[in-house]
């Protein structure tokens, strides 16, 4: 089965799981770097999860990487505003996270088979 | 007294108007002549709109025969057929108001948009083709681009037509491995100065001079054309590296720009963090 959403969900466990790894380059989350790369590989399911269902209703490129950027930053929010022993990192996870995201929508509205579609320009 | 030339001419026209006194027509002016007959523009006085009408030897009456069992839009309906009091046949057809694809050239449009006319086309062939019809006289001469975009192939050929040579293929009798060396050589000419060459490729190809050589039918030729506007490979475009990864590029440029952003976000916080 190819359809968007399970586009959306290897994707975005890939990509999560890719963006997660960079915290490597960052020595004082080096020891936290696997349940860092646990909750960015679920964070990006769930952003290619409604990205792919995005796109099956809406065929727009542009639309698609709008929609995957919001819903990328909007989680990477919610997981910078977690508790965390090292403090907030707003910046270096929602700024990425916003990126994947736009990637996640784009990808998610190129790859797999549509299904009810509405088309917008 | 002799006859001056223009009257001789004006005689001559007059003599050739076909008499349609007994049909439902009302001649209106003369729009195109070909190998097969003359076009002119008439009225349906029962329907009262205006009809293109073809008028042409009796030994083609074929022709309408042909055209009338090919129902596709890429095909100009025929709506009837008859004889005149000379015993020339006739048949009405849609009047395409539009432009030959020769003159829809001359106005410059996109490559697009010339790739678009040419599948349509394409279709259209491969259609007839289906239905065991070649065209035998493909050219811009006998393609229509109506005002609405819709795009027309005319005056299909019967057997024993000539071609015309610069879009005939070598062989005879022609056949539809020779409609693809037509359709090769009308994407030659619909194709702008600065084409890339890998349309180029795919026209040089379609009018090998050997059958084999050529593409084996309309729609191999009509997939490697999508494929261009895909940005894949052509089979008949062999490219450098450069050229690949140029065109890959290309296809993927919105990707490329955005894992482009992430590696300068990346960039960007661990030069922040540094400082």
């Amino acid at each position: 089965m190819n359809n968007k959403i399970v586009v959306g969900l290897t994707f975005g466990a890939a990509l999560g799981a890719l963006d997660g790894a960079t915290a490597w380059f960052y020595p004082e989350v080096r020891s936290v770097i696997a349940s860092i790369m646990v909750g960015s590989t679920i964070k990006g399911m769930l952003v290619g999860l409604l990205s792919g269902w995005f796109a099956r209703k809406v065929n727009s490129l542009k639309w698609g990487i709008v929609a995957g950027s919001v819903l990328g930053l909007a989680f990477a929010f919610a997981v910078a505003a977690m508790p965390s022993e090292t403090g907030h990192h707003y910046l270096e996870i929602m700024t990425p996270g916003f990126v994947v995201g736009a990637i996640i929508g784009f990808l998610t509205q190129k790859m797999g088979t549509p299904g009810t579609v509405k088309r917008s320009a | 007294m002799g006859l001056s030339d223009s009257v001789l001419r004006h005689l001559r026209e007059v003599v050739d108007l076909p008499d349609l006194g007994d049909t439902r027509y009302e001649l209106q002016e003369e729009i195109g002549r070909g190998g097969l007959g003359v076009v002119y523009a008439a009225r349906d006085r029962q329907l009262d709109r205006r009809v293109a009408l073809k008028v042409m030897d009796a030994a083609w009456a074929g022709e309408a025969r042909l055209i009338a069992r090919l129902e596709h839009p890429g095909i100009v309906p025929v709506y009837e057929t008859g004889t005149l009091p000379d015993g020339r046949v006739f048949y009405a057809m849609k009047l395409v108001a539009g432009a030959r694809a020769d003159r829809y050239v001359a106005g410059n449009p996109p490559l697009g948009e010339r790739l678009r006319v040419v599948q349509r086309v394409g279709e259209a062939l491969a259609y007839a083709h289906s239905c065991g019809v070649p065209h035998r006289d493909l050219k811009p001469q006998n393609v229509m681009v109506g005002r609405f975009g819709e795009v027309y192939v005319m005056d299909w050929g019967v057997e024993g037509v000539a071609g015309t040579p610069a879009f005939r293929a070598p062989e005879t009798p022609l056949d539809e491995r020779s409609d693809v060396y037509a359709l090769g050589a009308l994407v030659r000419f619909m194709l702008p100065a600065d084409a890339p060459p890998a349309l180029s490729a795919i026209a040089a190809k379609a009018m090998s001079n050997g059958r084999e050589d050529r593409y084996p039918d309309v729609d191999a030729v009509l997939r490697e054309v999508e494929r261009f506007q895909d940005g894949l490979a052509v089979e008949a475009y062999v490219e450098s590296t450069w050229q690949r990864v140029r065109r890959f590029a290309r296809r993927n440029e919105v990707l490329l720009w955005l894992l482009a952003a992430y590696a300068g976000v990346r960039f960007f916080l661990f030069f922040v963090r540094s400082f």
